[in-house]
């Protein structure tokens, strides 16, 4: 493995009025390129580790590394730079009435040049395939459009990592696939590094690697076989197994002779092909 | 409520669309100061023509413009009754009782009514035709040597921005707690105004309640793109002056020319 592009050692945080650590001890390297899935109960920490990641939080104890970066109030726009953050709700994370004016933001913020930001601009909304839409307002898109819209945003400022909490959550199944394809698209063309929170199983069975976490710490951690096979350990950190293993198990029931440890539709179809042949 | 066309913006193209919003709020500015400098009827109409003529080039239609005066009416015709009739000044027109109209009061009336159509008017034209961002980047940069001795001008517009950016969601909101609130039975239509205003409150409460927790993920967003004021801010469109500009400024200016002449002739 090369370098890692995140570096979390010990890293703690906890909110003021709070009496317990949100994020509590977690360590953590994740390589350049990497598809990361994190899951974990409500409450578990998903959303606090990921602020911590791009510098809206500041770890009070341990250290959070961006891209060689040490997390800290004085980088904090050096972090933001390379990790940008799309979030859940659609609505509340665009700022503009006009999509490229919402899409220019984080690069006006920056102060890049006129000329460069409308070039940036089209290159992300092209990428999202928002570019015809550039003059719309808003207020008039889908929310898969609007989570499109949100990436696009982030993709103009050229950030090598790219954190997304819970972004599919409060889409329709459409919308949900759309928006899952586009970042994994982004990770495999454009060599992004991402870092996917989700409640979706089915999400996180495509993730180059699987972080499970619970009251501000990492339970689980590998690939998604390795994860996912622990099933006892899974439901008892208040997670579901994917649909595939569950499918599986009750085929197994049935008395069909199939592995159990089929996690996606494409597998479970070369299965089923091959007991069928 | 939605019949109201003043401040609404008219997408289009034609002339006073492509000129730049800073020269826009200048010379509207300038046309309403010429309105209340104004001592003759001459010096009105050619006010008023002029505006007129910039309302029929915007091709909006002078019925929907006219809309908007309609909420105003009341005002300007009360403004109208109560100047013609507490006004005292010159030779006496009507004498019924208490009631004493006098020819200075009568052109005061007038004055000050038409003085109101063409403020509206002209500020009608101004929204009409400046998208509600070209409007907030020209205040903005108007008012920017003002924040040199302290003045939120970025902030102002950020906040005037972001406030039209929400209206359609909140608007959206209020309608869906609306419905649900209906579905259980809440009566918004009925009762008098107090019963009406008090059945508002379970549809006000959780529509705040959301636009705070809308205003506290929005900050974040906007912190996580890099957001910190406007100091050091380019923007994807800079506002620029064209020759278009310069003709316009020309033309306000030989309005000027032209009501300082009749106030100085007195022409009636
Ligand atoms: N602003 C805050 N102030 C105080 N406590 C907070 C704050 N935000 C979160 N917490 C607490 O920190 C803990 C972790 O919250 P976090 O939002 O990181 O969880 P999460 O895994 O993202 O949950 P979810 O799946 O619901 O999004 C929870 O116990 C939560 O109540
Ligand atoms: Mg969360």
């Amino acid at each position: 493995m090369s370098e890692a592009i995140l570096r979390l050692r010990d890293a703690a945080f906890q909110y003021e009025d709070a009496d317990a650590r949100a994020v509590d001890g977690v360590s953590l390297d994740v390589a350049p390129g990497e598809f990361l899935a994190i899951l974990g109960r409500n409450g578990s920490g998903k959303s606090t580790l990921a602020r911590l990641l791009n510098a809206l939080l500041i770890p009070s104890a341990g250290s959070v590394e961006v891209d060689g970066i040490e997390v800290s109030e004085q980088r904090a726009y050096d972090v933001r730079e390379r990790c940008g953050m799309v979030f859940q709700n659609p609505d509340n994370q665009i700022v503009a009435t006009v999509v490229e004016e919402d899409c220019a933001f984080g690069l006006e913020n920056r102060g890049v040049p006129s000329k460069e930001i409308r070039r940036r601009v089209d290159e992300a909304l092209r990428e999202v395939g928002m570019l015809d839409r550039a003059l719309a307002s808003p207020s008039m898109l889908s929310g898969g459009q609007k989570q499109r819209i949100a990436i696009a945003g982030v993709l103009a400022m050229r950030p090598k990592i790219i954190v997304f909490d819970e972004s599919t959550a409060m889409l329709d199944p459409v919308g949900r696939k759309d928006v899952f394809g586009l970042a994994r698209r982004v990770n495999r063309e454009e060599g992004v590094t991402v870092v996917w929170i989700t409640h979706f199983m089915e999400e996180a069975v495509q993730a180059d690697r699987v972080v499970v976490m619970d009251k501000g710490k990492i339970e689980l951690e590998g690939t998604p076989r390795e994860v996912f096979s622990n099933v006892t350990e899974v439901l008892s950190l208040g997670l579901d197994v994917p649909e595939m293993m569950k499918l599986s198990r009750d085929l197994r029931g049935a008395g069909l002779e199939i592995p159990l440890d089929v996690l996606t539709v494409d597998e479970m179809a070369e299965v089923l092909g091959k007991w069928q042949a | 409520m939605m019949n109201v066309t003043i401040g609404q913006y008219f997408p289009g193209d034609s002339f006073l669309y492509r000129l730049d919003p800073r020269t826009k709020l200048i010379l509207t500015l300038a046309l309403i100061i010429l309105v209340f400098i104004s001592k003759t009827f001459t010096g009105f109409a050619l006010v008023f023509l002029f505006v007129l003529w910039c309302a029929f080039s915007t091709k909006i239609g002078l019925k929907y413009m006219l809309k908007g005066l309609k909420p105003l009416f009341l005002i300007i015709a009360l403004t109208f009754v109560l100047n013609l009739l507490l006004m005292k000044d010159g030779a006496e027109l009507v004498h019924w009782g208490i009631l004493r109209i006098t020819e200075g009061g009568l052109r005061t009336a007038v004055f000050m009514a038409v003085r109101l159509i063409l403020l509206v008017l002209t500020s009608q034209v101004l929204t009409l035709t400046t998208s509600p961002i070209a409007l907030t980047d020209g205040l903005e940069t108007l008012m920017r040597p003002l924040s040199r001795i302290g003045f939120p001008a970025h902030e102002i517009s950020m906040m005037m921005s972001i406030a039209l950016r929400f209206i359609p969601t909140l608007m959206e909101e209020t309608e869906k707690i609306r419905r649900a609130q209906m579905a259980r039975g809440a009566d918004f239509e009925s009762g008098n105004l107090l019963q009406r205003a008090k059945a508002m409150v379970p549809l006000l409460v959780p529509l705040f309640v959301s636009a705070f927790r809308r205003a506290d993920e929005l900050a974040m967003a906007m912190e996580a793109r890099c957001y910190r004021g406007g100091e050091g801010r380019t923007k994807l469109k800079q506002l620029q002056f064209h020759r278009q500009d310069a003709v316009a400024a020309a033309a306000v200016v030989a309005m000027y020319a032209i009501m300082i002449a009749l106030n100085a002739l007195g022409v009636f």
